[in-house]
């Protein structure tokens, strides 16, 4: 179980609910190389069953995170995911060079969907080979014990392209989905409900669209640890993500609603295995693909799951 | 300073309306016994299975030893969400999350304060007045609405403050017009030491430049759109100026809601000024 990126703040806002330390990992807000004062406000409307976000990456860059933010996760003893995210190849691979000696990195997500500022602003993820550029260079930059996850974005014609050429650019996991771009009007004053105008859209809207992204890539890509995410808000919708293919899985918007959900999911999902006769997560990964009744088939090359 | 906020679910124990506004009482252990006045709830509004994913902030404006502890909040139905809360009788339950945000400041040494609301913003004020009047401090109110029926909480305020002002925009009640055209008459007349100021945006940037003229301190609440309310969704930022001088965007729920005014950019919310950390272009990036 893991806090999806951008949605559990520093760390230390949830530590006043329930102890981080027991999360599978603490995923950061993107980390970008100089302080980011984001976009203005509005920057959240919501919508049916979901949420529009443009908060535009606010923090504090990469030196005030790794001298503030960093530690007070490392002392405490949670496994941290560090997200960078960038604007060129050049500014992931500082990012990634620069986090290379911090202590208590458990392993670097990198956040594909910014956009690229050598490719007219498109965002990296849309296209497989600017993504594997990233990925790649990130991967030469991490240490080689420190696993690097590449999170996708769902706004593309083919995911599992995408998906290949990540691994192919040295990915060990992937994370997906990152929120799909979306948009909202407001009809009374006739503006565009986010100041950004368009904005992220996430919660139980976009669990279906999430599940056949990590459906599809499974499918495609067996032995790819995925970390599954998009609306999870339940123990129930959390193995949706387990049986299309998910090894763990990540929680989001969940958080703004239920400070304590990434406790009570996993307590939730426990009781489901169990309930199903699981002894162990890897057990139900990607189950929804076998037919009832086909030989159980080797899962050697799975990770362990955080569970 | 710092109470933890702990998630309860409360039960409602009585709902009225107060002319324009609904008011919830709800039997919430844990949250009433650590508020203090200017913390806020955040309050999940559809029922377990709702679409509406975002919590709602509401001030807390009286806190009850009665059941426990109970919070009451006041306020008015803008949306689905607020349409639900209102809809609430006795005995339903409510998620609440509290308390939050930073209280008001209280002075260490008896003074004279003048606190000023807009609309249901003087909500929140009673029990400031009533820690103010422990401290041995002098209370003065200003009140004002855009119309009579939308001014909350008028007598209670003339039964607590020495003296209490009345605006409406309509001339409804009191005096015909805004707080800040009342508010330099009750500062000079009061001595006041210190001003305190819940209400619209527009309302405190007002009252923060009458209190600037006078050179003496401001304390705001602000009210921002949030959806979270414990400061991880970063979606209710405005910029304030910093000890060090420099502006930061920062966060209304867990920085605020109460500010110096003197530090609030009232006059750049909702935008990022150029010369704050971070901003596209500006001196630090």
């Amino acid at each position: 179980m893991l806090t999806a990126s951008g949605c559990g703040g520093t760390g230390r806002e949830l530590a006043q609910f329930f102890d981080v330390t027991r999360l599978g990992a603490f995923v950061t807000r993107s980390i970008t190389m100089a302080p980011r004062a984001g976009r203005p406000t509005p920057r959240m409307a919501e919508t049916p069953s979901g949420l529009l976000n443009a908060v535009g990456l606010q923090g504090p860059g990469v030196e005030a995170f790794l001298t503030q933010e960093l530690p007070w996760l490392a002392e405490r003893g949670a496994r941290t995911v560090v997200s960078i995210g960038g604007g060129t190849v050049a500014e992931y691979t500082a990012l990634a060079r620069r986090l290379a000696d911090a202590p208590g990195v458990t392993a670097v997500e990198v956040n594909l969907s910014c956009p690229n500022v050598e490719d007219r602003g498109r965002v990296f993820a849309r296209d497989g080979s600017s993504a594997a550029e990233v990925v790649a260079s990130v991967r030469a930059a991490t240490r080689y014990d420190v696993p690097v996850i590449a999170k996708l974005a769902p706004d593309v014609a083919d995911i599992v392209a995408v998906a290949r050429s990540c691994v192919d650019g040295g990915a060990d996991a992937l994370a997906m989905i990152n929120t799909p771009v979306g948009m909202s009007v407001d009809v009374d004053t006739m503006r565009p409900s986010l100041a950004a105008g368009t904005g992220g859209l996430s919660g139980p809207a976009i669990r279906p669209l999430a599940v056949r992204c990590v459906w599809q890539v499974h499918a495609a890509l067996p032995g790819v640890p995925i970390i599954g995410m998009g609306g999870v808000t339940s123990g129930r919708d959390a193995l949706e993500f387990v049986l299309a293919g998910a090894c763990a899985v990540a929680v989001g918007s969940a958080l703004f609603h239920d400070p304590y959900a990434c406790p009570r999911i996993q307590r939730e999902l426990e009781e489901l295995l169990t309930e199903r006769g699981f002894d162990r997560l890897a057990d139900a990964v990607g189950l929804a693909h076998h037919p009832p009744g086909s030989g159980p088939r080797g899962r050697t090359d799975l990770e362990e799951s955080s569970l | 300073m710092a109470a933890s906020p702990v998630q309860v679910t409360g039960t409602v124990l009585t709902t009225r309306r107060v002319d324009a506004y609904h008011a919830l009482t709800v039997v919430a252990p844990g949250v009433a016994d650590r508020t203090r006045p200017g913390h806020f709830v955040g309050v999940a509004v559809g029922g377990p299975s709702t679409s509406m994913l975002t919590r709602r902030a509401f001030a807390i404006h009286d806190v009850k030893p009665d059941y426990g502890g109970t919070v009451e909040l006041v306020f008015t139905v803008r949306g689905p969400g607020t349409a639900w809360l209102a809809d609430l009788r006795a005995r339903d339950t409510l998620d609440l999350v509290g308390p939050l945000g930073r209280p008001f400041p209280l002075p260490r040494d008896p003074c004279t304060c003048v606190l000023v609301g807009g609309e249901y913003g003087s909500a929140s004020l009673f029990a400031l007045g009533d820690a103010l009047q422990q401290r041995g401090c002098r209370i003065d109110f200003v009140l004002g609405a855009p119309s009579a029926d939308r001014l909350f909480g008028a007598l209670r305020a003339r039964r607590m403050g020495e003296t209490t002002t009345l605006t409406t925009e309509d001339g409804s009640i009191g005096m015909r017009g805004k707080v800040t055209d009342v508010l330099p008459g009750v500062i000079a007349d009061t001595r006041a030491d210190v001003v305190y100021a819940c209400g619209p945006m527009a309302m405190l940037q007002g009252v923060t430049a009458v209190a600037v003229e006078f050179d003496i301190p401001v304390q705001v609440a602000v009210e921002e759109a949030m959806a979270c309310g414990i400061g991880v969704c970063m979606t209710c930022v405005l910029p304030v100026i910093g000890d060090d001088g420099v502006t930061r965007m920062v966060r209304a729920c867990t920085d605020g809601p109460v500010f110096r005014g003197e530090r609030v950019r009232f006059e750049d919310v909702g935008t990022i000024p150029f010369d704050a950390l971070g901003a596209p272009g500006g001196r630090h990036a």
